[in-house]
């Protein structure tokens, strides 16, 4: 068992385990710190796929961006002085009966499919491939995603606006 | 004890796919159902990271991974803008009870 696999267990628990309790737990608080530690945990499963940007952008938009949006959401969403912060769960039961079939269909058909195996060679960093493809041949995707966001920004500050009264 | 090969990660992701369906499914707060939506995507640019290393492709499938963030980031904005409109509206923001989309 080299270290790399070591690290790799560890990297796999600290997500499994903790987005295990972002499931479960009753606290919504709790609940959006342990997602933290699953984006953490992701990103370094991320850097052990040799994806050192991607690793960087998780950190950076998913805890720094999403994360941090999702506590404003829990924040501005629950009265905190009087009302314990708590989210109820419904139809536990059958949930867990019918998710349990469908995690061990979607695990039977990874284990039993002969996947492709072909891995070309590891490189040092990724982000002068990554900066050049997307230039050059994803750049009418990258340019519309640009659009998006601006959209989703315009979009998302008109929705939560207070509305004017009407006189 | 086998290395580390494209199957562990499959799994991985296979368990957060699962972990946040379950999540999306069960809980009653709008923010929960969020949070399970990402752990979704979470596993989703797993697969897209992983595959990209063990097939060959080149970094196609970690540009993907990256436009899913970008994705993810646009939808968390908006999504939080209608939760926070319910709750205007209906002052809770338990999808269990919201049924109508005028008051």
């Amino acid at each position: 068992m080299s270290l790399y696999d070591v690290i790799f267990y560890l990297f796999a628990l600290v997500t499994l385990v903790s987005a295990f309790m972002v499931v479960t737990t009753k606290n919504i608080v709790h609940a959006a710190f342990y997602l933290l530690f699953t984006f953490f945990g992701v990103a370094g499963i991320y850097a052990l796929l040799g994806a050192d940007f991607i690793a960087v952008v998780q950190l950076m938009v998913y805890v720094g961006g999403i994360l941090v949006l999702i506590l404003f959401g829990v924040m501005l969403t629950n009265k905190i002085t009087n009302v314990q912060i708590r989210s109820g769960s419904t139809n536990l039961v059958a949930a867990a009966v019918v998710i349990g079939i469908f995690a061990g269909a979607l695990l039977t058909m990874m284990l039993n499919t002969r996947w492709l195996v072909n891995p070309g060679k590891t490189l040092i960093t990724t982000i002068p491939q990554i900066g050049s493809l997307l230039v050059k041949q994803y750049v009418l995707i990258f340019e519309l995603l640009g659009i998006l966001l601006l959209i989703a920004l315009v979009g998302a500050a008109s929705i939560a606006r207070k509305e004017e009264r009407e006189k | 004890m086998i290395h580390v090969s494209l199957t562990h990660y499959l799994v991985v992701s296979a368990f957060l796919f699962s972990f946040g369906l379950y999540g999306v499914v069960t809980r009653k707060n709008a923010v929960m159902v969020l949070m399970g939506i990402e752990l979704i995507l979470n596993s989703a640019n797993i697969n897209f990271v992983a595959f990209s290393k063990f097939g060959n492709y080149g970094l196609n499938g970690q540009i993907m991974a990256l436009f899913v963030i970008i994705l993810a980031a646009a939808e968390a904005a908006i999504a939080l803008a209608i939760v926070l409109n319910i709750y205007k509206t209906f002052a809770h923001v338990d999808v269990d009870k919201i049924n109508n989309l005028k008051e």
